[in-house]
Protein backbone atom coordinates (compact mmCIF):
# COMPACT_ATOMS: atom_id res chain seq x y z
CA UNK A 1 0.00 0.00 0.00
CA UNK A 2 1.07 3.69 -0.54
CA UNK A 3 2.65 5.10 3.04
CA UNK A 4 2.26 8.71 2.40
CA UNK A 5 0.47 10.68 -0.21
CA UNK A 6 0.92 14.57 -1.47
CA UNK A 7 -2.01 16.38 -1.79
CA UNK A 8 -1.40 19.05 -4.53
CA UNK A 9 -4.61 20.98 -4.02
CA UNK A 10 -6.71 22.97 -1.77
CA UNK A 11 -9.64 24.01 0.52
CA UNK A 12 -11.98 21.40 0.67
CA UNK A 13 -11.04 19.03 -1.37
CA UNK A 14 -7.52 18.92 0.00
CA UNK A 15 -9.40 17.96 3.24
CA UNK A 16 -10.94 15.70 1.89
CA UNK A 17 -8.75 13.43 0.60
CA UNK A 18 -6.76 14.29 3.58
CA UNK A 19 -9.16 12.52 5.50
CA UNK A 20 -9.82 9.32 4.14
CA UNK A 21 -5.51 9.24 3.82
CA UNK A 22 -5.71 9.35 7.35
CA UNK A 23 -7.94 7.00 7.71
CA UNK A 24 -6.51 4.44 5.89
CA UNK A 25 -2.79 5.28 7.76
CA UNK A 26 -1.17 6.95 4.51
CA UNK A 27 0.95 9.92 5.64
CA UNK A 28 -0.95 13.00 4.28
CA UNK A 29 1.41 16.25 2.98
CA UNK A 30 -0.65 19.05 1.94
CA UNK A 31 1.02 22.28 0.39
CA UNK A 32 -0.35 25.91 0.73
CA UNK A 33 -0.01 28.91 -0.56
CA UNK A 34 1.01 32.18 1.42
CA UNK A 35 -3.05 33.28 0.91
CA UNK A 36 -3.98 29.41 2.53
CA UNK A 37 -1.05 29.03 5.55
CA UNK A 38 -4.48 29.46 8.40
CA UNK A 39 -6.91 26.60 6.33
CA UNK A 40 -8.20 23.57 8.23
CA UNK A 41 -6.66 21.30 5.47
CA UNK A 42 -2.90 22.43 6.16
CA UNK A 43 -3.67 22.12 10.31
CA UNK A 44 -5.23 18.66 9.61
CA UNK A 45 -2.54 16.95 7.68
CA UNK A 46 0.72 15.17 8.66
CA UNK A 47 2.77 17.38 7.18
CA UNK A 48 2.12 20.69 5.29
CA UNK A 49 4.85 22.75 3.30
CA UNK A 50 4.55 26.21 1.40
CA UNK A 51 4.57 26.10 -2.13
CA UNK A 52 4.44 29.91 -3.18
CA UNK A 53 2.78 33.14 -3.38
CA UNK A 54 -1.19 33.41 -3.70
CA UNK A 55 -1.28 33.69 -7.33
CA UNK A 56 -1.74 30.40 -8.77
CA UNK A 57 -0.02 30.22 -11.36
CA UNK A 58 3.24 30.41 -8.87
CA UNK A 59 1.81 28.16 -6.29
CA UNK A 60 -1.23 25.58 -6.74
CA UNK A 61 -0.06 25.61 -11.15
CA UNK A 62 3.71 25.66 -10.56
CA UNK A 63 4.33 21.63 -10.95
CA UNK A 64 8.14 22.48 -10.35
CA UNK A 65 7.26 23.85 -7.11
CA UNK A 66 5.13 20.63 -6.16
CA UNK A 67 7.37 17.80 -6.97
CA UNK A 68 10.23 19.78 -5.03
CA UNK A 69 7.80 19.57 -2.23
CA UNK A 70 7.04 15.92 -2.66
CA UNK A 71 10.54 15.71 -3.05
CA UNK A 72 11.11 17.35 0.31
CA UNK A 73 8.93 15.32 2.07
CA UNK A 74 9.21 11.58 1.04
CA UNK A 75 5.96 12.08 -0.50
CA UNK A 76 5.88 8.77 -2.23
CA UNK A 77 2.34 9.46 -4.43
CA UNK A 78 0.72 12.90 -5.49
CA UNK A 79 -3.33 13.05 -5.52
CA UNK A 80 -4.41 16.39 -7.27
CA UNK A 81 -7.95 16.59 -6.15
CA UNK A 82 -9.99 18.40 -8.56
CA UNK A 83 -8.95 21.62 -10.76
CA UNK A 84 -5.49 22.97 -10.87
CA UNK A 85 -3.26 20.59 -12.52
CA UNK A 86 -5.36 17.30 -12.13
CA UNK A 87 -6.17 17.31 -15.57
CA UNK A 88 -2.77 18.18 -16.97
CA UNK A 89 -1.38 15.24 -18.79
CA UNK A 90 2.54 16.77 -19.07
CA UNK A 91 2.35 16.89 -14.74
CA UNK A 92 0.92 13.62 -14.52
CA UNK A 93 4.06 12.12 -16.39
CA UNK A 94 6.67 14.27 -14.41
CA UNK A 95 4.90 12.92 -11.14
CA UNK A 96 6.01 9.24 -12.96
CA UNK A 97 8.95 10.16 -13.78
CA UNK A 98 9.77 11.53 -10.26
CA UNK A 99 9.55 8.06 -9.03
CA UNK A 100 6.24 8.47 -7.48
CA UNK A 101 2.90 7.01 -7.71
CA UNK A 102 0.18 9.29 -9.82
CA UNK A 103 -3.57 9.16 -7.86
CA UNK A 104 -4.85 9.28 -11.42
CA UNK A 105 -5.03 7.72 -14.80
CA UNK A 106 -2.46 7.37 -17.06
CA UNK A 107 -1.64 10.49 -18.81
CA UNK A 108 -2.32 9.33 -22.39
CA UNK A 109 -6.10 8.85 -21.15
CA UNK A 110 -6.11 12.40 -19.69
CA UNK A 111 -4.76 14.07 -23.05
CA UNK A 112 -7.03 12.02 -24.99
CA UNK A 113 -9.93 13.30 -22.99
CA UNK A 114 -8.36 16.86 -21.96
CA UNK A 115 -9.13 17.61 -25.94
CA UNK A 116 -13.11 18.02 -26.37
CA UNK A 117 -12.46 17.83 -30.57
CA UNK A 118 -10.54 13.96 -29.61
CA UNK A 119 -12.82 13.22 -27.26
CA UNK A 120 -16.05 13.28 -29.33
CA UNK A 121 -14.54 11.97 -31.83
CA UNK A 122 -13.03 8.98 -29.68
CA UNK A 123 -16.15 8.95 -28.05
CA UNK A 124 -18.24 8.38 -31.32
CA UNK A 125 -15.89 6.03 -32.38
CA UNK A 126 -16.65 3.84 -29.35
CA UNK A 127 -20.64 3.78 -30.03
CA UNK A 128 -21.04 6.43 -27.57
CA UNK A 129 -24.48 9.57 -29.38
CA UNK A 130 -22.20 12.75 -29.55
CA UNK A 131 -24.27 16.00 -30.69
CA UNK A 132 -23.39 17.56 -33.80
CA UNK A 133 -20.24 19.28 -34.06
CA UNK A 134 -16.58 20.04 -35.05
CA UNK A 135 -14.66 16.71 -35.91
CA UNK A 136 -11.33 19.37 -36.27
CA UNK A 137 -10.63 22.79 -34.29
CA UNK A 138 -12.40 26.05 -36.07
CA UNK A 139 -9.23 27.96 -36.51
CA UNK A 140 -11.52 31.75 -37.20
CA UNK A 141 -14.73 33.08 -37.54
CA UNK A 142 -15.08 32.07 -40.95
CA UNK A 143 -14.42 28.50 -40.08
CA UNK A 144 -17.27 29.21 -36.82
CA UNK A 145 -20.17 30.61 -39.29
CA UNK A 146 -19.53 27.55 -42.25
CA UNK A 147 -19.30 25.07 -39.10
CA UNK A 148 -22.70 26.61 -37.27
CA UNK A 149 -24.38 26.26 -40.68
CA UNK A 150 -23.85 23.01 -40.88
CA UNK A 151 -24.63 21.88 -37.36
CA UNK A 152 -27.36 24.00 -37.24
CA UNK A 153 -28.54 26.73 -34.64
CA UNK A 154 -28.08 27.11 -31.81
CA UNK A 155 -24.45 26.52 -31.22
CA UNK A 156 -23.07 26.30 -27.83
CA UNK A 157 -19.03 27.61 -28.35
CA UNK A 158 -16.55 26.02 -26.17
CA UNK A 159 -12.57 25.76 -25.61
CA UNK A 160 -11.30 22.49 -26.97
CA UNK A 161 -8.80 22.42 -24.09
CA UNK A 162 -11.42 24.21 -21.82
CA UNK A 163 -13.14 23.20 -18.39
CA UNK A 164 -15.45 24.51 -15.76
CA UNK A 165 -17.64 26.38 -18.07
CA UNK A 166 -14.91 29.52 -18.31
CA UNK A 167 -15.44 30.98 -22.27
CA UNK A 168 -18.06 28.99 -23.22
CA UNK A 169 -21.48 30.77 -24.92
CA UNK A 170 -24.14 30.05 -26.95
CA UNK A 171 -24.96 31.81 -30.00
CA UNK A 172 -28.77 31.48 -31.70
CA UNK A 173 -27.26 33.51 -34.99
CA UNK A 174 -24.54 34.46 -37.08
CA UNK A 175 -23.85 38.01 -35.24
CA UNK A 176 -24.18 35.96 -31.72
CA UNK A 177 -21.72 33.34 -32.78
CA UNK A 178 -18.62 36.27 -34.05
CA UNK A 179 -19.23 37.49 -30.56
CA UNK A 180 -19.40 34.34 -29.07
CA UNK A 181 -16.32 33.01 -30.97
CA UNK A 182 -14.16 36.16 -29.67
CA UNK A 183 -15.04 35.89 -25.97
CA UNK A 184 -14.34 32.20 -25.80
CA UNK A 185 -11.18 32.44 -28.41
CA UNK A 186 -9.50 35.36 -26.08
CA UNK A 187 -10.76 33.20 -22.67
CA UNK A 188 -9.27 29.62 -24.24
CA UNK A 189 -5.87 31.41 -24.70
CA UNK A 190 -5.87 32.74 -21.94
CA UNK A 191 -7.09 30.25 -19.21
CA UNK A 192 -6.12 27.12 -21.03
CA UNK A 193 -2.92 27.92 -22.72
CA UNK A 194 -4.75 26.49 -26.44
CA UNK A 195 -6.71 28.80 -28.84
CA UNK A 196 -8.36 25.76 -30.47
CA UNK A 197 -11.96 26.48 -30.49
CA UNK A 198 -15.13 23.60 -31.01
CA UNK A 199 -18.56 24.25 -31.71
CA UNK A 200 -21.65 22.12 -30.63
CA UNK A 201 -25.22 22.25 -31.59
CA UNK A 202 -26.97 23.62 -28.24
CA UNK A 203 -29.37 21.28 -26.44
CA UNK A 204 -32.35 23.34 -25.13
CA UNK A 205 -33.81 22.17 -21.89
CA UNK A 206 -31.59 19.51 -21.41
CA UNK A 207 -30.38 18.03 -18.06
CA UNK A 208 -27.04 17.38 -17.77
CA UNK A 209 -26.20 14.11 -16.36
CA UNK A 210 -22.67 12.14 -15.69
CA UNK A 211 -22.33 8.96 -14.72
CA UNK A 212 -19.41 8.16 -12.19
CA UNK A 213 -17.44 5.36 -13.57
CA UNK A 214 -13.83 3.36 -11.62
CA UNK A 215 -11.16 1.52 -13.61
CA UNK A 216 -9.93 -0.85 -11.74
CA UNK A 217 -6.35 -2.55 -11.33
CA UNK A 218 -7.47 -5.20 -12.75
CA UNK A 219 -8.42 -3.08 -16.44
CA UNK A 220 -12.24 -3.79 -15.50
CA UNK A 221 -14.57 -0.78 -15.34
CA UNK A 222 -17.45 0.46 -13.22
CA UNK A 223 -19.98 2.57 -13.69
CA UNK A 224 -21.25 3.44 -10.05
CA UNK A 225 -24.22 5.50 -10.72
CA UNK A 226 -25.51 8.59 -12.36
CA UNK A 227 -25.48 12.39 -10.76
CA UNK A 228 -28.01 14.92 -12.07
CA UNK A 229 -26.37 18.48 -12.28
CA UNK A 230 -28.90 20.66 -14.34
CA UNK A 231 -28.81 23.42 -11.36
CA UNK A 232 -25.92 25.51 -13.37
CA UNK A 233 -25.27 29.15 -13.11
CA UNK A 234 -22.52 30.24 -15.88
CA UNK A 235 -22.34 26.87 -16.94
CA UNK A 236 -20.98 25.69 -13.28
CA UNK A 237 -22.72 23.26 -11.08
CA UNK A 238 -24.38 24.31 -8.19
CA UNK A 239 -26.71 21.51 -7.04
CA UNK A 240 -26.31 17.85 -8.25
CA UNK A 241 -28.65 14.89 -6.99
CA UNK A 242 -28.63 11.20 -7.50
CA UNK A 243 -30.32 9.18 -8.56
CA UNK A 244 -30.95 11.88 -11.47
CA UNK A 245 -35.19 12.49 -11.03
CA UNK A 246 -35.58 12.42 -14.81
CA UNK A 247 -34.13 9.54 -15.96
CA UNK A 248 -35.58 6.51 -16.37
CA UNK A 249 -34.36 3.20 -15.10
CA UNK A 250 -33.92 2.02 -19.05
CA UNK A 251 -32.47 5.32 -19.74
CA UNK A 252 -30.11 5.16 -16.93
CA UNK A 253 -28.94 1.51 -17.58
CA UNK A 254 -28.10 2.67 -21.84
CA UNK A 255 -25.91 6.02 -20.12
CA UNK A 256 -24.10 3.71 -17.68
CA UNK A 257 -23.92 0.88 -20.16
CA UNK A 258 -22.40 3.53 -22.72
CA UNK A 259 -19.88 4.85 -19.83
CA UNK A 260 -18.05 1.82 -19.35
CA UNK A 261 -17.55 1.57 -23.18
CA UNK A 262 -16.28 5.34 -23.27
CA UNK A 263 -13.91 3.84 -19.94
CA UNK A 264 -12.69 0.98 -21.62
CA UNK A 265 -12.13 2.73 -24.53
CA UNK A 266 -9.42 4.85 -23.34
CA UNK A 267 -8.38 2.60 -20.75
CA UNK A 268 -9.35 4.25 -17.93
CA UNK A 269 -8.10 3.64 -14.22
CA UNK A 270 -9.21 5.26 -11.19
CA UNK A 271 -12.15 7.80 -10.96
CA UNK A 272 -13.65 9.40 -13.71
CA UNK A 273 -17.03 10.82 -15.05
CA UNK A 274 -18.61 10.54 -18.21
CA UNK A 275 -20.88 13.94 -18.76
CA UNK A 276 -23.71 13.57 -20.92
CA UNK A 277 -26.72 15.99 -22.23
CA UNK A 278 -30.05 14.32 -21.63
CA UNK A 279 -33.26 15.29 -23.97
CA UNK A 280 -35.56 13.44 -20.76
CA UNK A 281 -39.02 14.00 -23.61
CA UNK A 282 -37.00 12.19 -26.03
CA UNK A 283 -35.38 9.60 -23.88
CA UNK A 284 -32.16 10.32 -25.34
CA UNK A 285 -28.68 11.73 -24.59
CA UNK A 286 -25.30 12.78 -26.04
CA UNK A 287 -21.72 11.95 -24.66
CA UNK A 288 -20.64 15.97 -23.52
CA UNK A 289 -17.38 15.49 -21.99
CA UNK A 290 -15.00 12.90 -19.46
CA UNK A 291 -13.50 14.19 -16.52
CA UNK A 292 -10.40 12.76 -15.59
CA UNK A 293 -10.36 13.20 -11.90
CA UNK A 294 -12.51 12.75 -8.97
CA UNK A 295 -15.38 15.38 -9.07
CA UNK A 296 -16.70 17.93 -6.91
CA UNK A 297 -19.81 16.16 -6.33
CA UNK A 298 -18.29 13.07 -5.79
CA UNK A 299 -20.06 12.95 -2.19
CA UNK A 300 -23.25 12.60 -3.78
CA UNK A 301 -21.95 8.83 -5.48
CA UNK A 302 -20.75 8.16 -2.14
CA UNK A 303 -23.88 8.75 -0.03
CA UNK A 304 -25.77 6.44 -2.57
CA UNK A 305 -23.54 3.65 -2.70
CA UNK A 306 -21.59 3.75 0.89
CA UNK A 307 -18.57 3.48 -1.55
CA UNK A 308 -15.70 6.08 -0.24
CA UNK A 309 -14.06 7.15 -3.53
CA UNK A 310 -10.76 8.68 -2.85
CA UNK A 311 -10.11 5.00 -0.65
CA UNK A 312 -10.60 3.24 -3.86
CA UNK A 313 -8.48 5.58 -5.80
CA UNK A 314 -5.65 5.23 -3.55
CA UNK A 315 -6.43 1.13 -3.63
CA UNK A 316 -6.11 1.33 -7.63
CA UNK A 317 -3.01 3.54 -7.71
CA UNK A 318 -1.72 0.74 -5.57
CA UNK A 319 -2.59 -2.07 -8.09
CA UNK A 320 -5.11 -3.67 -4.90
CA UNK A 321 -8.69 -4.48 -5.71
CA UNK A 322 -11.46 -2.15 -4.46
CA UNK A 323 -12.77 -2.41 -0.88
CA UNK A 324 -16.47 -3.38 -2.22
CA UNK A 325 -18.08 -5.82 -3.45
CA UNK A 326 -17.85 -5.19 -7.75
CA UNK A 327 -21.31 -7.51 -7.99
CA UNK A 328 -23.03 -5.58 -5.23
CA UNK A 329 -22.97 -2.02 -6.08
CA UNK A 330 -26.50 -0.49 -5.24
CA UNK A 331 -27.78 2.77 -4.89
CA UNK A 332 -30.05 3.01 -1.98
CA UNK A 333 -32.26 6.11 -0.88
CA UNK A 334 -31.63 9.72 -2.92
CA UNK A 335 -28.78 12.47 -2.13
CA UNK A 336 -28.38 16.10 -2.68
CA UNK A 337 -25.33 18.02 -2.78
CA UNK A 338 -25.55 22.24 -2.71
CA UNK A 339 -21.88 24.29 -3.32
CA UNK A 340 -21.65 27.09 -0.92
CA UNK A 341 -20.16 29.93 -2.83
CA UNK A 342 -18.73 33.29 -1.36
CA UNK A 343 -20.73 34.94 -3.57
CA UNK A 344 -24.33 37.26 -3.59
CA UNK A 345 -27.71 34.91 -3.49
CA UNK A 346 -29.01 37.04 -6.93
CA UNK A 347 -26.07 38.19 -8.82
CA UNK A 348 -23.82 35.29 -8.16
CA UNK A 349 -20.78 38.01 -8.22
CA UNK A 350 -17.62 37.03 -6.25
CA UNK A 351 -17.67 38.20 -2.51
CA UNK A 352 -14.18 37.25 -0.97
CA UNK A 353 -13.97 38.32 3.38
CA UNK A 354 -13.15 37.53 6.60
CA UNK A 355 -15.13 35.20 8.15
CA UNK A 356 -16.36 36.00 11.10
CA UNK A 357 -18.72 33.24 11.84
CA UNK A 358 -19.24 29.51 10.85
CA UNK A 359 -21.40 26.89 12.11
CA UNK A 360 -22.35 23.72 9.84
CA UNK A 361 -25.32 21.97 10.30
CA UNK A 362 -25.24 18.38 12.33
CA UNK A 363 -28.15 15.63 11.94
CA UNK A 364 -28.79 12.44 10.52
CA UNK A 365 -27.69 11.82 7.19
CA UNK A 366 -25.74 15.41 6.92
CA UNK A 367 -22.27 15.79 5.62
CA UNK A 368 -20.02 18.57 4.72
CA UNK A 369 -17.24 18.89 3.19
CA UNK A 370 -16.37 22.65 3.82
CA UNK A 371 -12.61 24.48 3.13
CA UNK A 372 -12.85 26.98 5.72
CA UNK A 373 -13.75 27.37 9.48
CA UNK A 374 -14.12 30.71 11.59
CA UNK A 375 -11.63 33.15 11.75
CA UNK A 376 -10.36 32.50 7.73
CA UNK A 377 -9.88 34.90 4.64
CA UNK A 378 -11.58 34.00 1.71
CA UNK A 379 -9.92 35.80 -0.75
CA UNK A 380 -9.97 36.50 -4.35
CA UNK A 381 -7.63 34.19 -5.64
CA UNK A 382 -9.12 31.00 -6.04
CA UNK A 383 -12.50 29.56 -6.83
CA UNK A 384 -15.42 30.98 -4.48
CA UNK A 385 -16.63 27.28 -3.10
CA UNK A 386 -16.80 27.35 0.50
CA UNK A 387 -18.39 24.02 1.52
CA UNK A 388 -20.23 21.32 0.23
CA UNK A 389 -23.15 20.97 2.29
CA UNK A 390 -24.23 17.17 1.32
CA UNK A 391 -27.40 15.09 2.14
CA UNK A 392 -28.76 11.74 2.35
CA UNK A 393 -32.26 10.28 2.47
CA UNK A 394 -34.53 7.11 2.33
CA UNK A 395 -36.01 9.12 -1.01
CA UNK A 396 -36.00 12.18 -2.36
CA UNK A 397 -38.80 14.11 -0.58
CA UNK A 398 -36.28 13.49 3.26
CA UNK A 399 -33.80 14.45 1.53
CA UNK A 400 -35.01 17.60 0.26
CA UNK A 401 -36.64 17.97 3.58
CA UNK A 402 -33.37 17.28 5.76
CA UNK A 403 -31.51 19.99 2.68
CA UNK A 404 -33.94 22.37 3.63
CA UNK A 405 -33.06 22.28 7.45
CA UNK A 406 -29.57 21.91 6.86
CA UNK A 407 -29.34 25.24 4.95
CA UNK A 408 -31.07 26.98 7.36
CA UNK A 409 -29.21 25.79 10.11
CA UNK A 410 -25.81 26.54 8.08
CA UNK A 411 -24.49 29.96 9.69
CA UNK A 412 -21.71 31.99 7.57
CA UNK A 413 -21.03 35.62 8.55
CA UNK A 414 -18.33 37.98 6.97
CA UNK A 415 -18.20 37.00 3.12
CA UNK A 416 -21.60 36.91 1.53
CA UNK A 417 -23.09 33.41 0.38
CA UNK A 418 -25.40 32.16 -1.76
CA UNK A 419 -27.43 29.86 1.17
CA UNK A 420 -30.12 32.10 0.36
CA UNK A 421 -29.95 30.89 -3.31
CA UNK A 422 -30.08 27.32 -2.11
CA UNK A 423 -33.24 28.21 -0.01
CA UNK A 424 -35.05 29.72 -2.64
CA UNK A 425 -34.27 26.17 -4.89
CA UNK A 426 -35.45 23.73 -2.21
CA UNK A 427 -38.68 26.17 -2.18
CA UNK A 428 -38.93 26.10 -5.64
CA UNK A 429 -42.30 23.64 -7.07
CA UNK A 430 -40.01 23.18 -10.33
CA UNK A 431 -37.09 21.98 -8.44
CA UNK A 432 -39.10 19.92 -6.03
CA UNK A 433 -40.94 18.19 -8.61
CA UNK A 434 -37.56 16.97 -10.18
CA UNK A 435 -38.49 18.02 -13.78
CA UNK A 436 -36.46 20.97 -14.09
CA UNK A 437 -33.72 21.79 -16.40
CA UNK A 438 -30.71 23.75 -17.10
CA UNK A 439 -32.36 26.55 -17.30
CA UNK A 440 -33.98 26.15 -13.98
CA UNK A 441 -31.20 28.93 -11.93
CA UNK A 442 -32.72 31.59 -14.55
CA UNK A 443 -35.58 31.27 -14.12
CA UNK A 444 -35.27 31.67 -10.24
CA UNK A 445 -33.19 34.31 -10.80
CA UNK A 446 -34.23 36.54 -13.38
CA UNK A 447 -32.27 39.23 -14.84
CA UNK B 1 -17.39 64.45 -10.46
CA UNK B 2 -18.01 60.40 -9.97
CA UNK B 3 -15.99 58.27 -7.97
CA UNK B 4 -15.85 54.42 -8.91
CA UNK B 5 -15.17 52.36 -6.48
CA UNK B 6 -15.01 48.37 -6.36
CA UNK B 7 -17.45 46.59 -5.02
CA UNK B 8 -15.52 43.44 -4.03
CA UNK B 9 -12.17 42.49 -3.15
CA UNK B 10 -10.27 41.49 -6.72
CA UNK B 11 -7.32 41.61 -8.50
CA UNK B 12 -7.20 43.96 -11.28
CA UNK B 13 -6.72 41.93 -14.60
CA UNK B 14 -7.07 44.56 -17.33
CA UNK B 15 -6.96 48.83 -17.32
CA UNK B 16 -9.29 49.69 -19.99
CA UNK B 17 -9.31 53.45 -19.99
CA UNK B 18 -6.78 55.67 -19.51
CA UNK B 19 -6.29 59.10 -17.72
CA UNK B 20 -7.75 61.84 -20.10
CA UNK B 21 -9.80 59.44 -22.27
CA UNK B 22 -13.40 60.10 -22.56
CA UNK B 23 -15.70 57.76 -22.01
CA UNK B 24 -19.44 56.99 -22.29
CA UNK B 25 -22.49 55.41 -20.21
CA UNK B 26 -21.78 51.72 -19.92
CA UNK B 27 -17.85 51.88 -21.57
CA UNK B 28 -15.64 49.56 -19.29
CA UNK B 29 -13.32 50.94 -17.34
CA UNK B 30 -10.97 48.56 -15.82
CA UNK B 31 -11.75 44.55 -15.99
CA UNK B 32 -11.46 42.86 -12.19
CA UNK B 33 -11.16 39.34 -11.36
CA UNK B 34 -12.04 37.40 -8.46
CA UNK B 35 -12.37 34.33 -7.68
CA UNK B 36 -12.30 32.90 -11.51
CA UNK B 37 -14.52 35.29 -12.96
CA UNK B 38 -13.78 38.62 -14.72
CA UNK B 39 -15.97 41.37 -13.75
CA UNK B 40 -15.65 44.81 -15.73
CA UNK B 41 -16.42 47.91 -14.05
CA UNK B 42 -18.34 50.11 -16.11
CA UNK B 43 -18.69 53.83 -16.24
CA UNK B 44 -22.09 54.82 -14.47
CA UNK B 45 -22.60 57.89 -16.96
CA UNK B 46 -20.69 60.09 -20.04
CA UNK B 47 -17.34 62.36 -18.75
CA UNK B 48 -13.68 62.41 -18.65
CA UNK B 49 -11.37 59.39 -16.75
CA UNK B 50 -9.61 62.57 -14.68
CA UNK B 51 -7.97 60.02 -12.36
CA UNK B 52 -7.27 56.32 -12.66
CA UNK B 53 -5.93 54.64 -9.36
CA UNK B 54 -5.51 51.15 -9.84
CA UNK B 55 -2.96 49.04 -11.96
CA UNK B 56 -3.22 45.72 -13.38
CA UNK B 57 -2.11 43.65 -10.45
CA UNK B 58 -3.24 45.59 -8.54
CA UNK B 59 -5.14 43.76 -5.59
CA UNK B 60 -7.90 46.23 -4.45
CA UNK B 61 -10.45 45.98 -1.03
CA UNK B 62 -14.17 46.80 -1.17
CA UNK B 63 -15.14 50.43 -1.37
CA UNK B 64 -11.24 51.20 -2.70
CA UNK B 65 -10.92 54.12 -5.18
CA UNK B 66 -10.64 52.59 -8.63
CA UNK B 67 -11.39 56.43 -10.82
CA UNK B 68 -12.61 59.25 -11.31
CA UNK B 69 -14.69 60.74 -14.09
CA UNK B 70 -15.65 64.55 -14.76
Amino acid sequence: MLDSVLVANRGEIARRVIRTARRMGIRAVAVYSDADADLPYVREADEATRIGPAPPAQSYLDAAAILDAAGKTGAAAVHPGYGFLAENADFARQVVTAGLIWVGPDPAAIEQMGDKIRARNLMERAGMPVSPGSREPVSDVTAALAEADRVGYPVMVKAAAGGGGIGMGMAQDQAALRAAFETARSRAERFFGSPEILIERYVERAHHVEVQILGLADGRVLALGERDCSVQRRHQKVAEESPAPGVTAELRQRMLASAVLAGQAVGYRGAGTVECLVDADAGSFVFLEMNTRLQVEHPVTELVTGIDLVEQQFLIAAGKPPSFDTAAVRSSGHALELRVYAEDPVRFLPRPGTITEWEEPAGEGVRVDAGYQAGNTVTPFYDPLLAKLCVHGADRDQALARARQAVAAFRIAGPKTNLPFHADLLASTEFASGSYDTSLVSKLRPT
Amino acid sequence: MAEVRAEMVANVWKVVAAEGDHVDDGDTLVILESMKMEIPVLAEGPGVVTQMHVAEGDVIQEGDLIAVIS
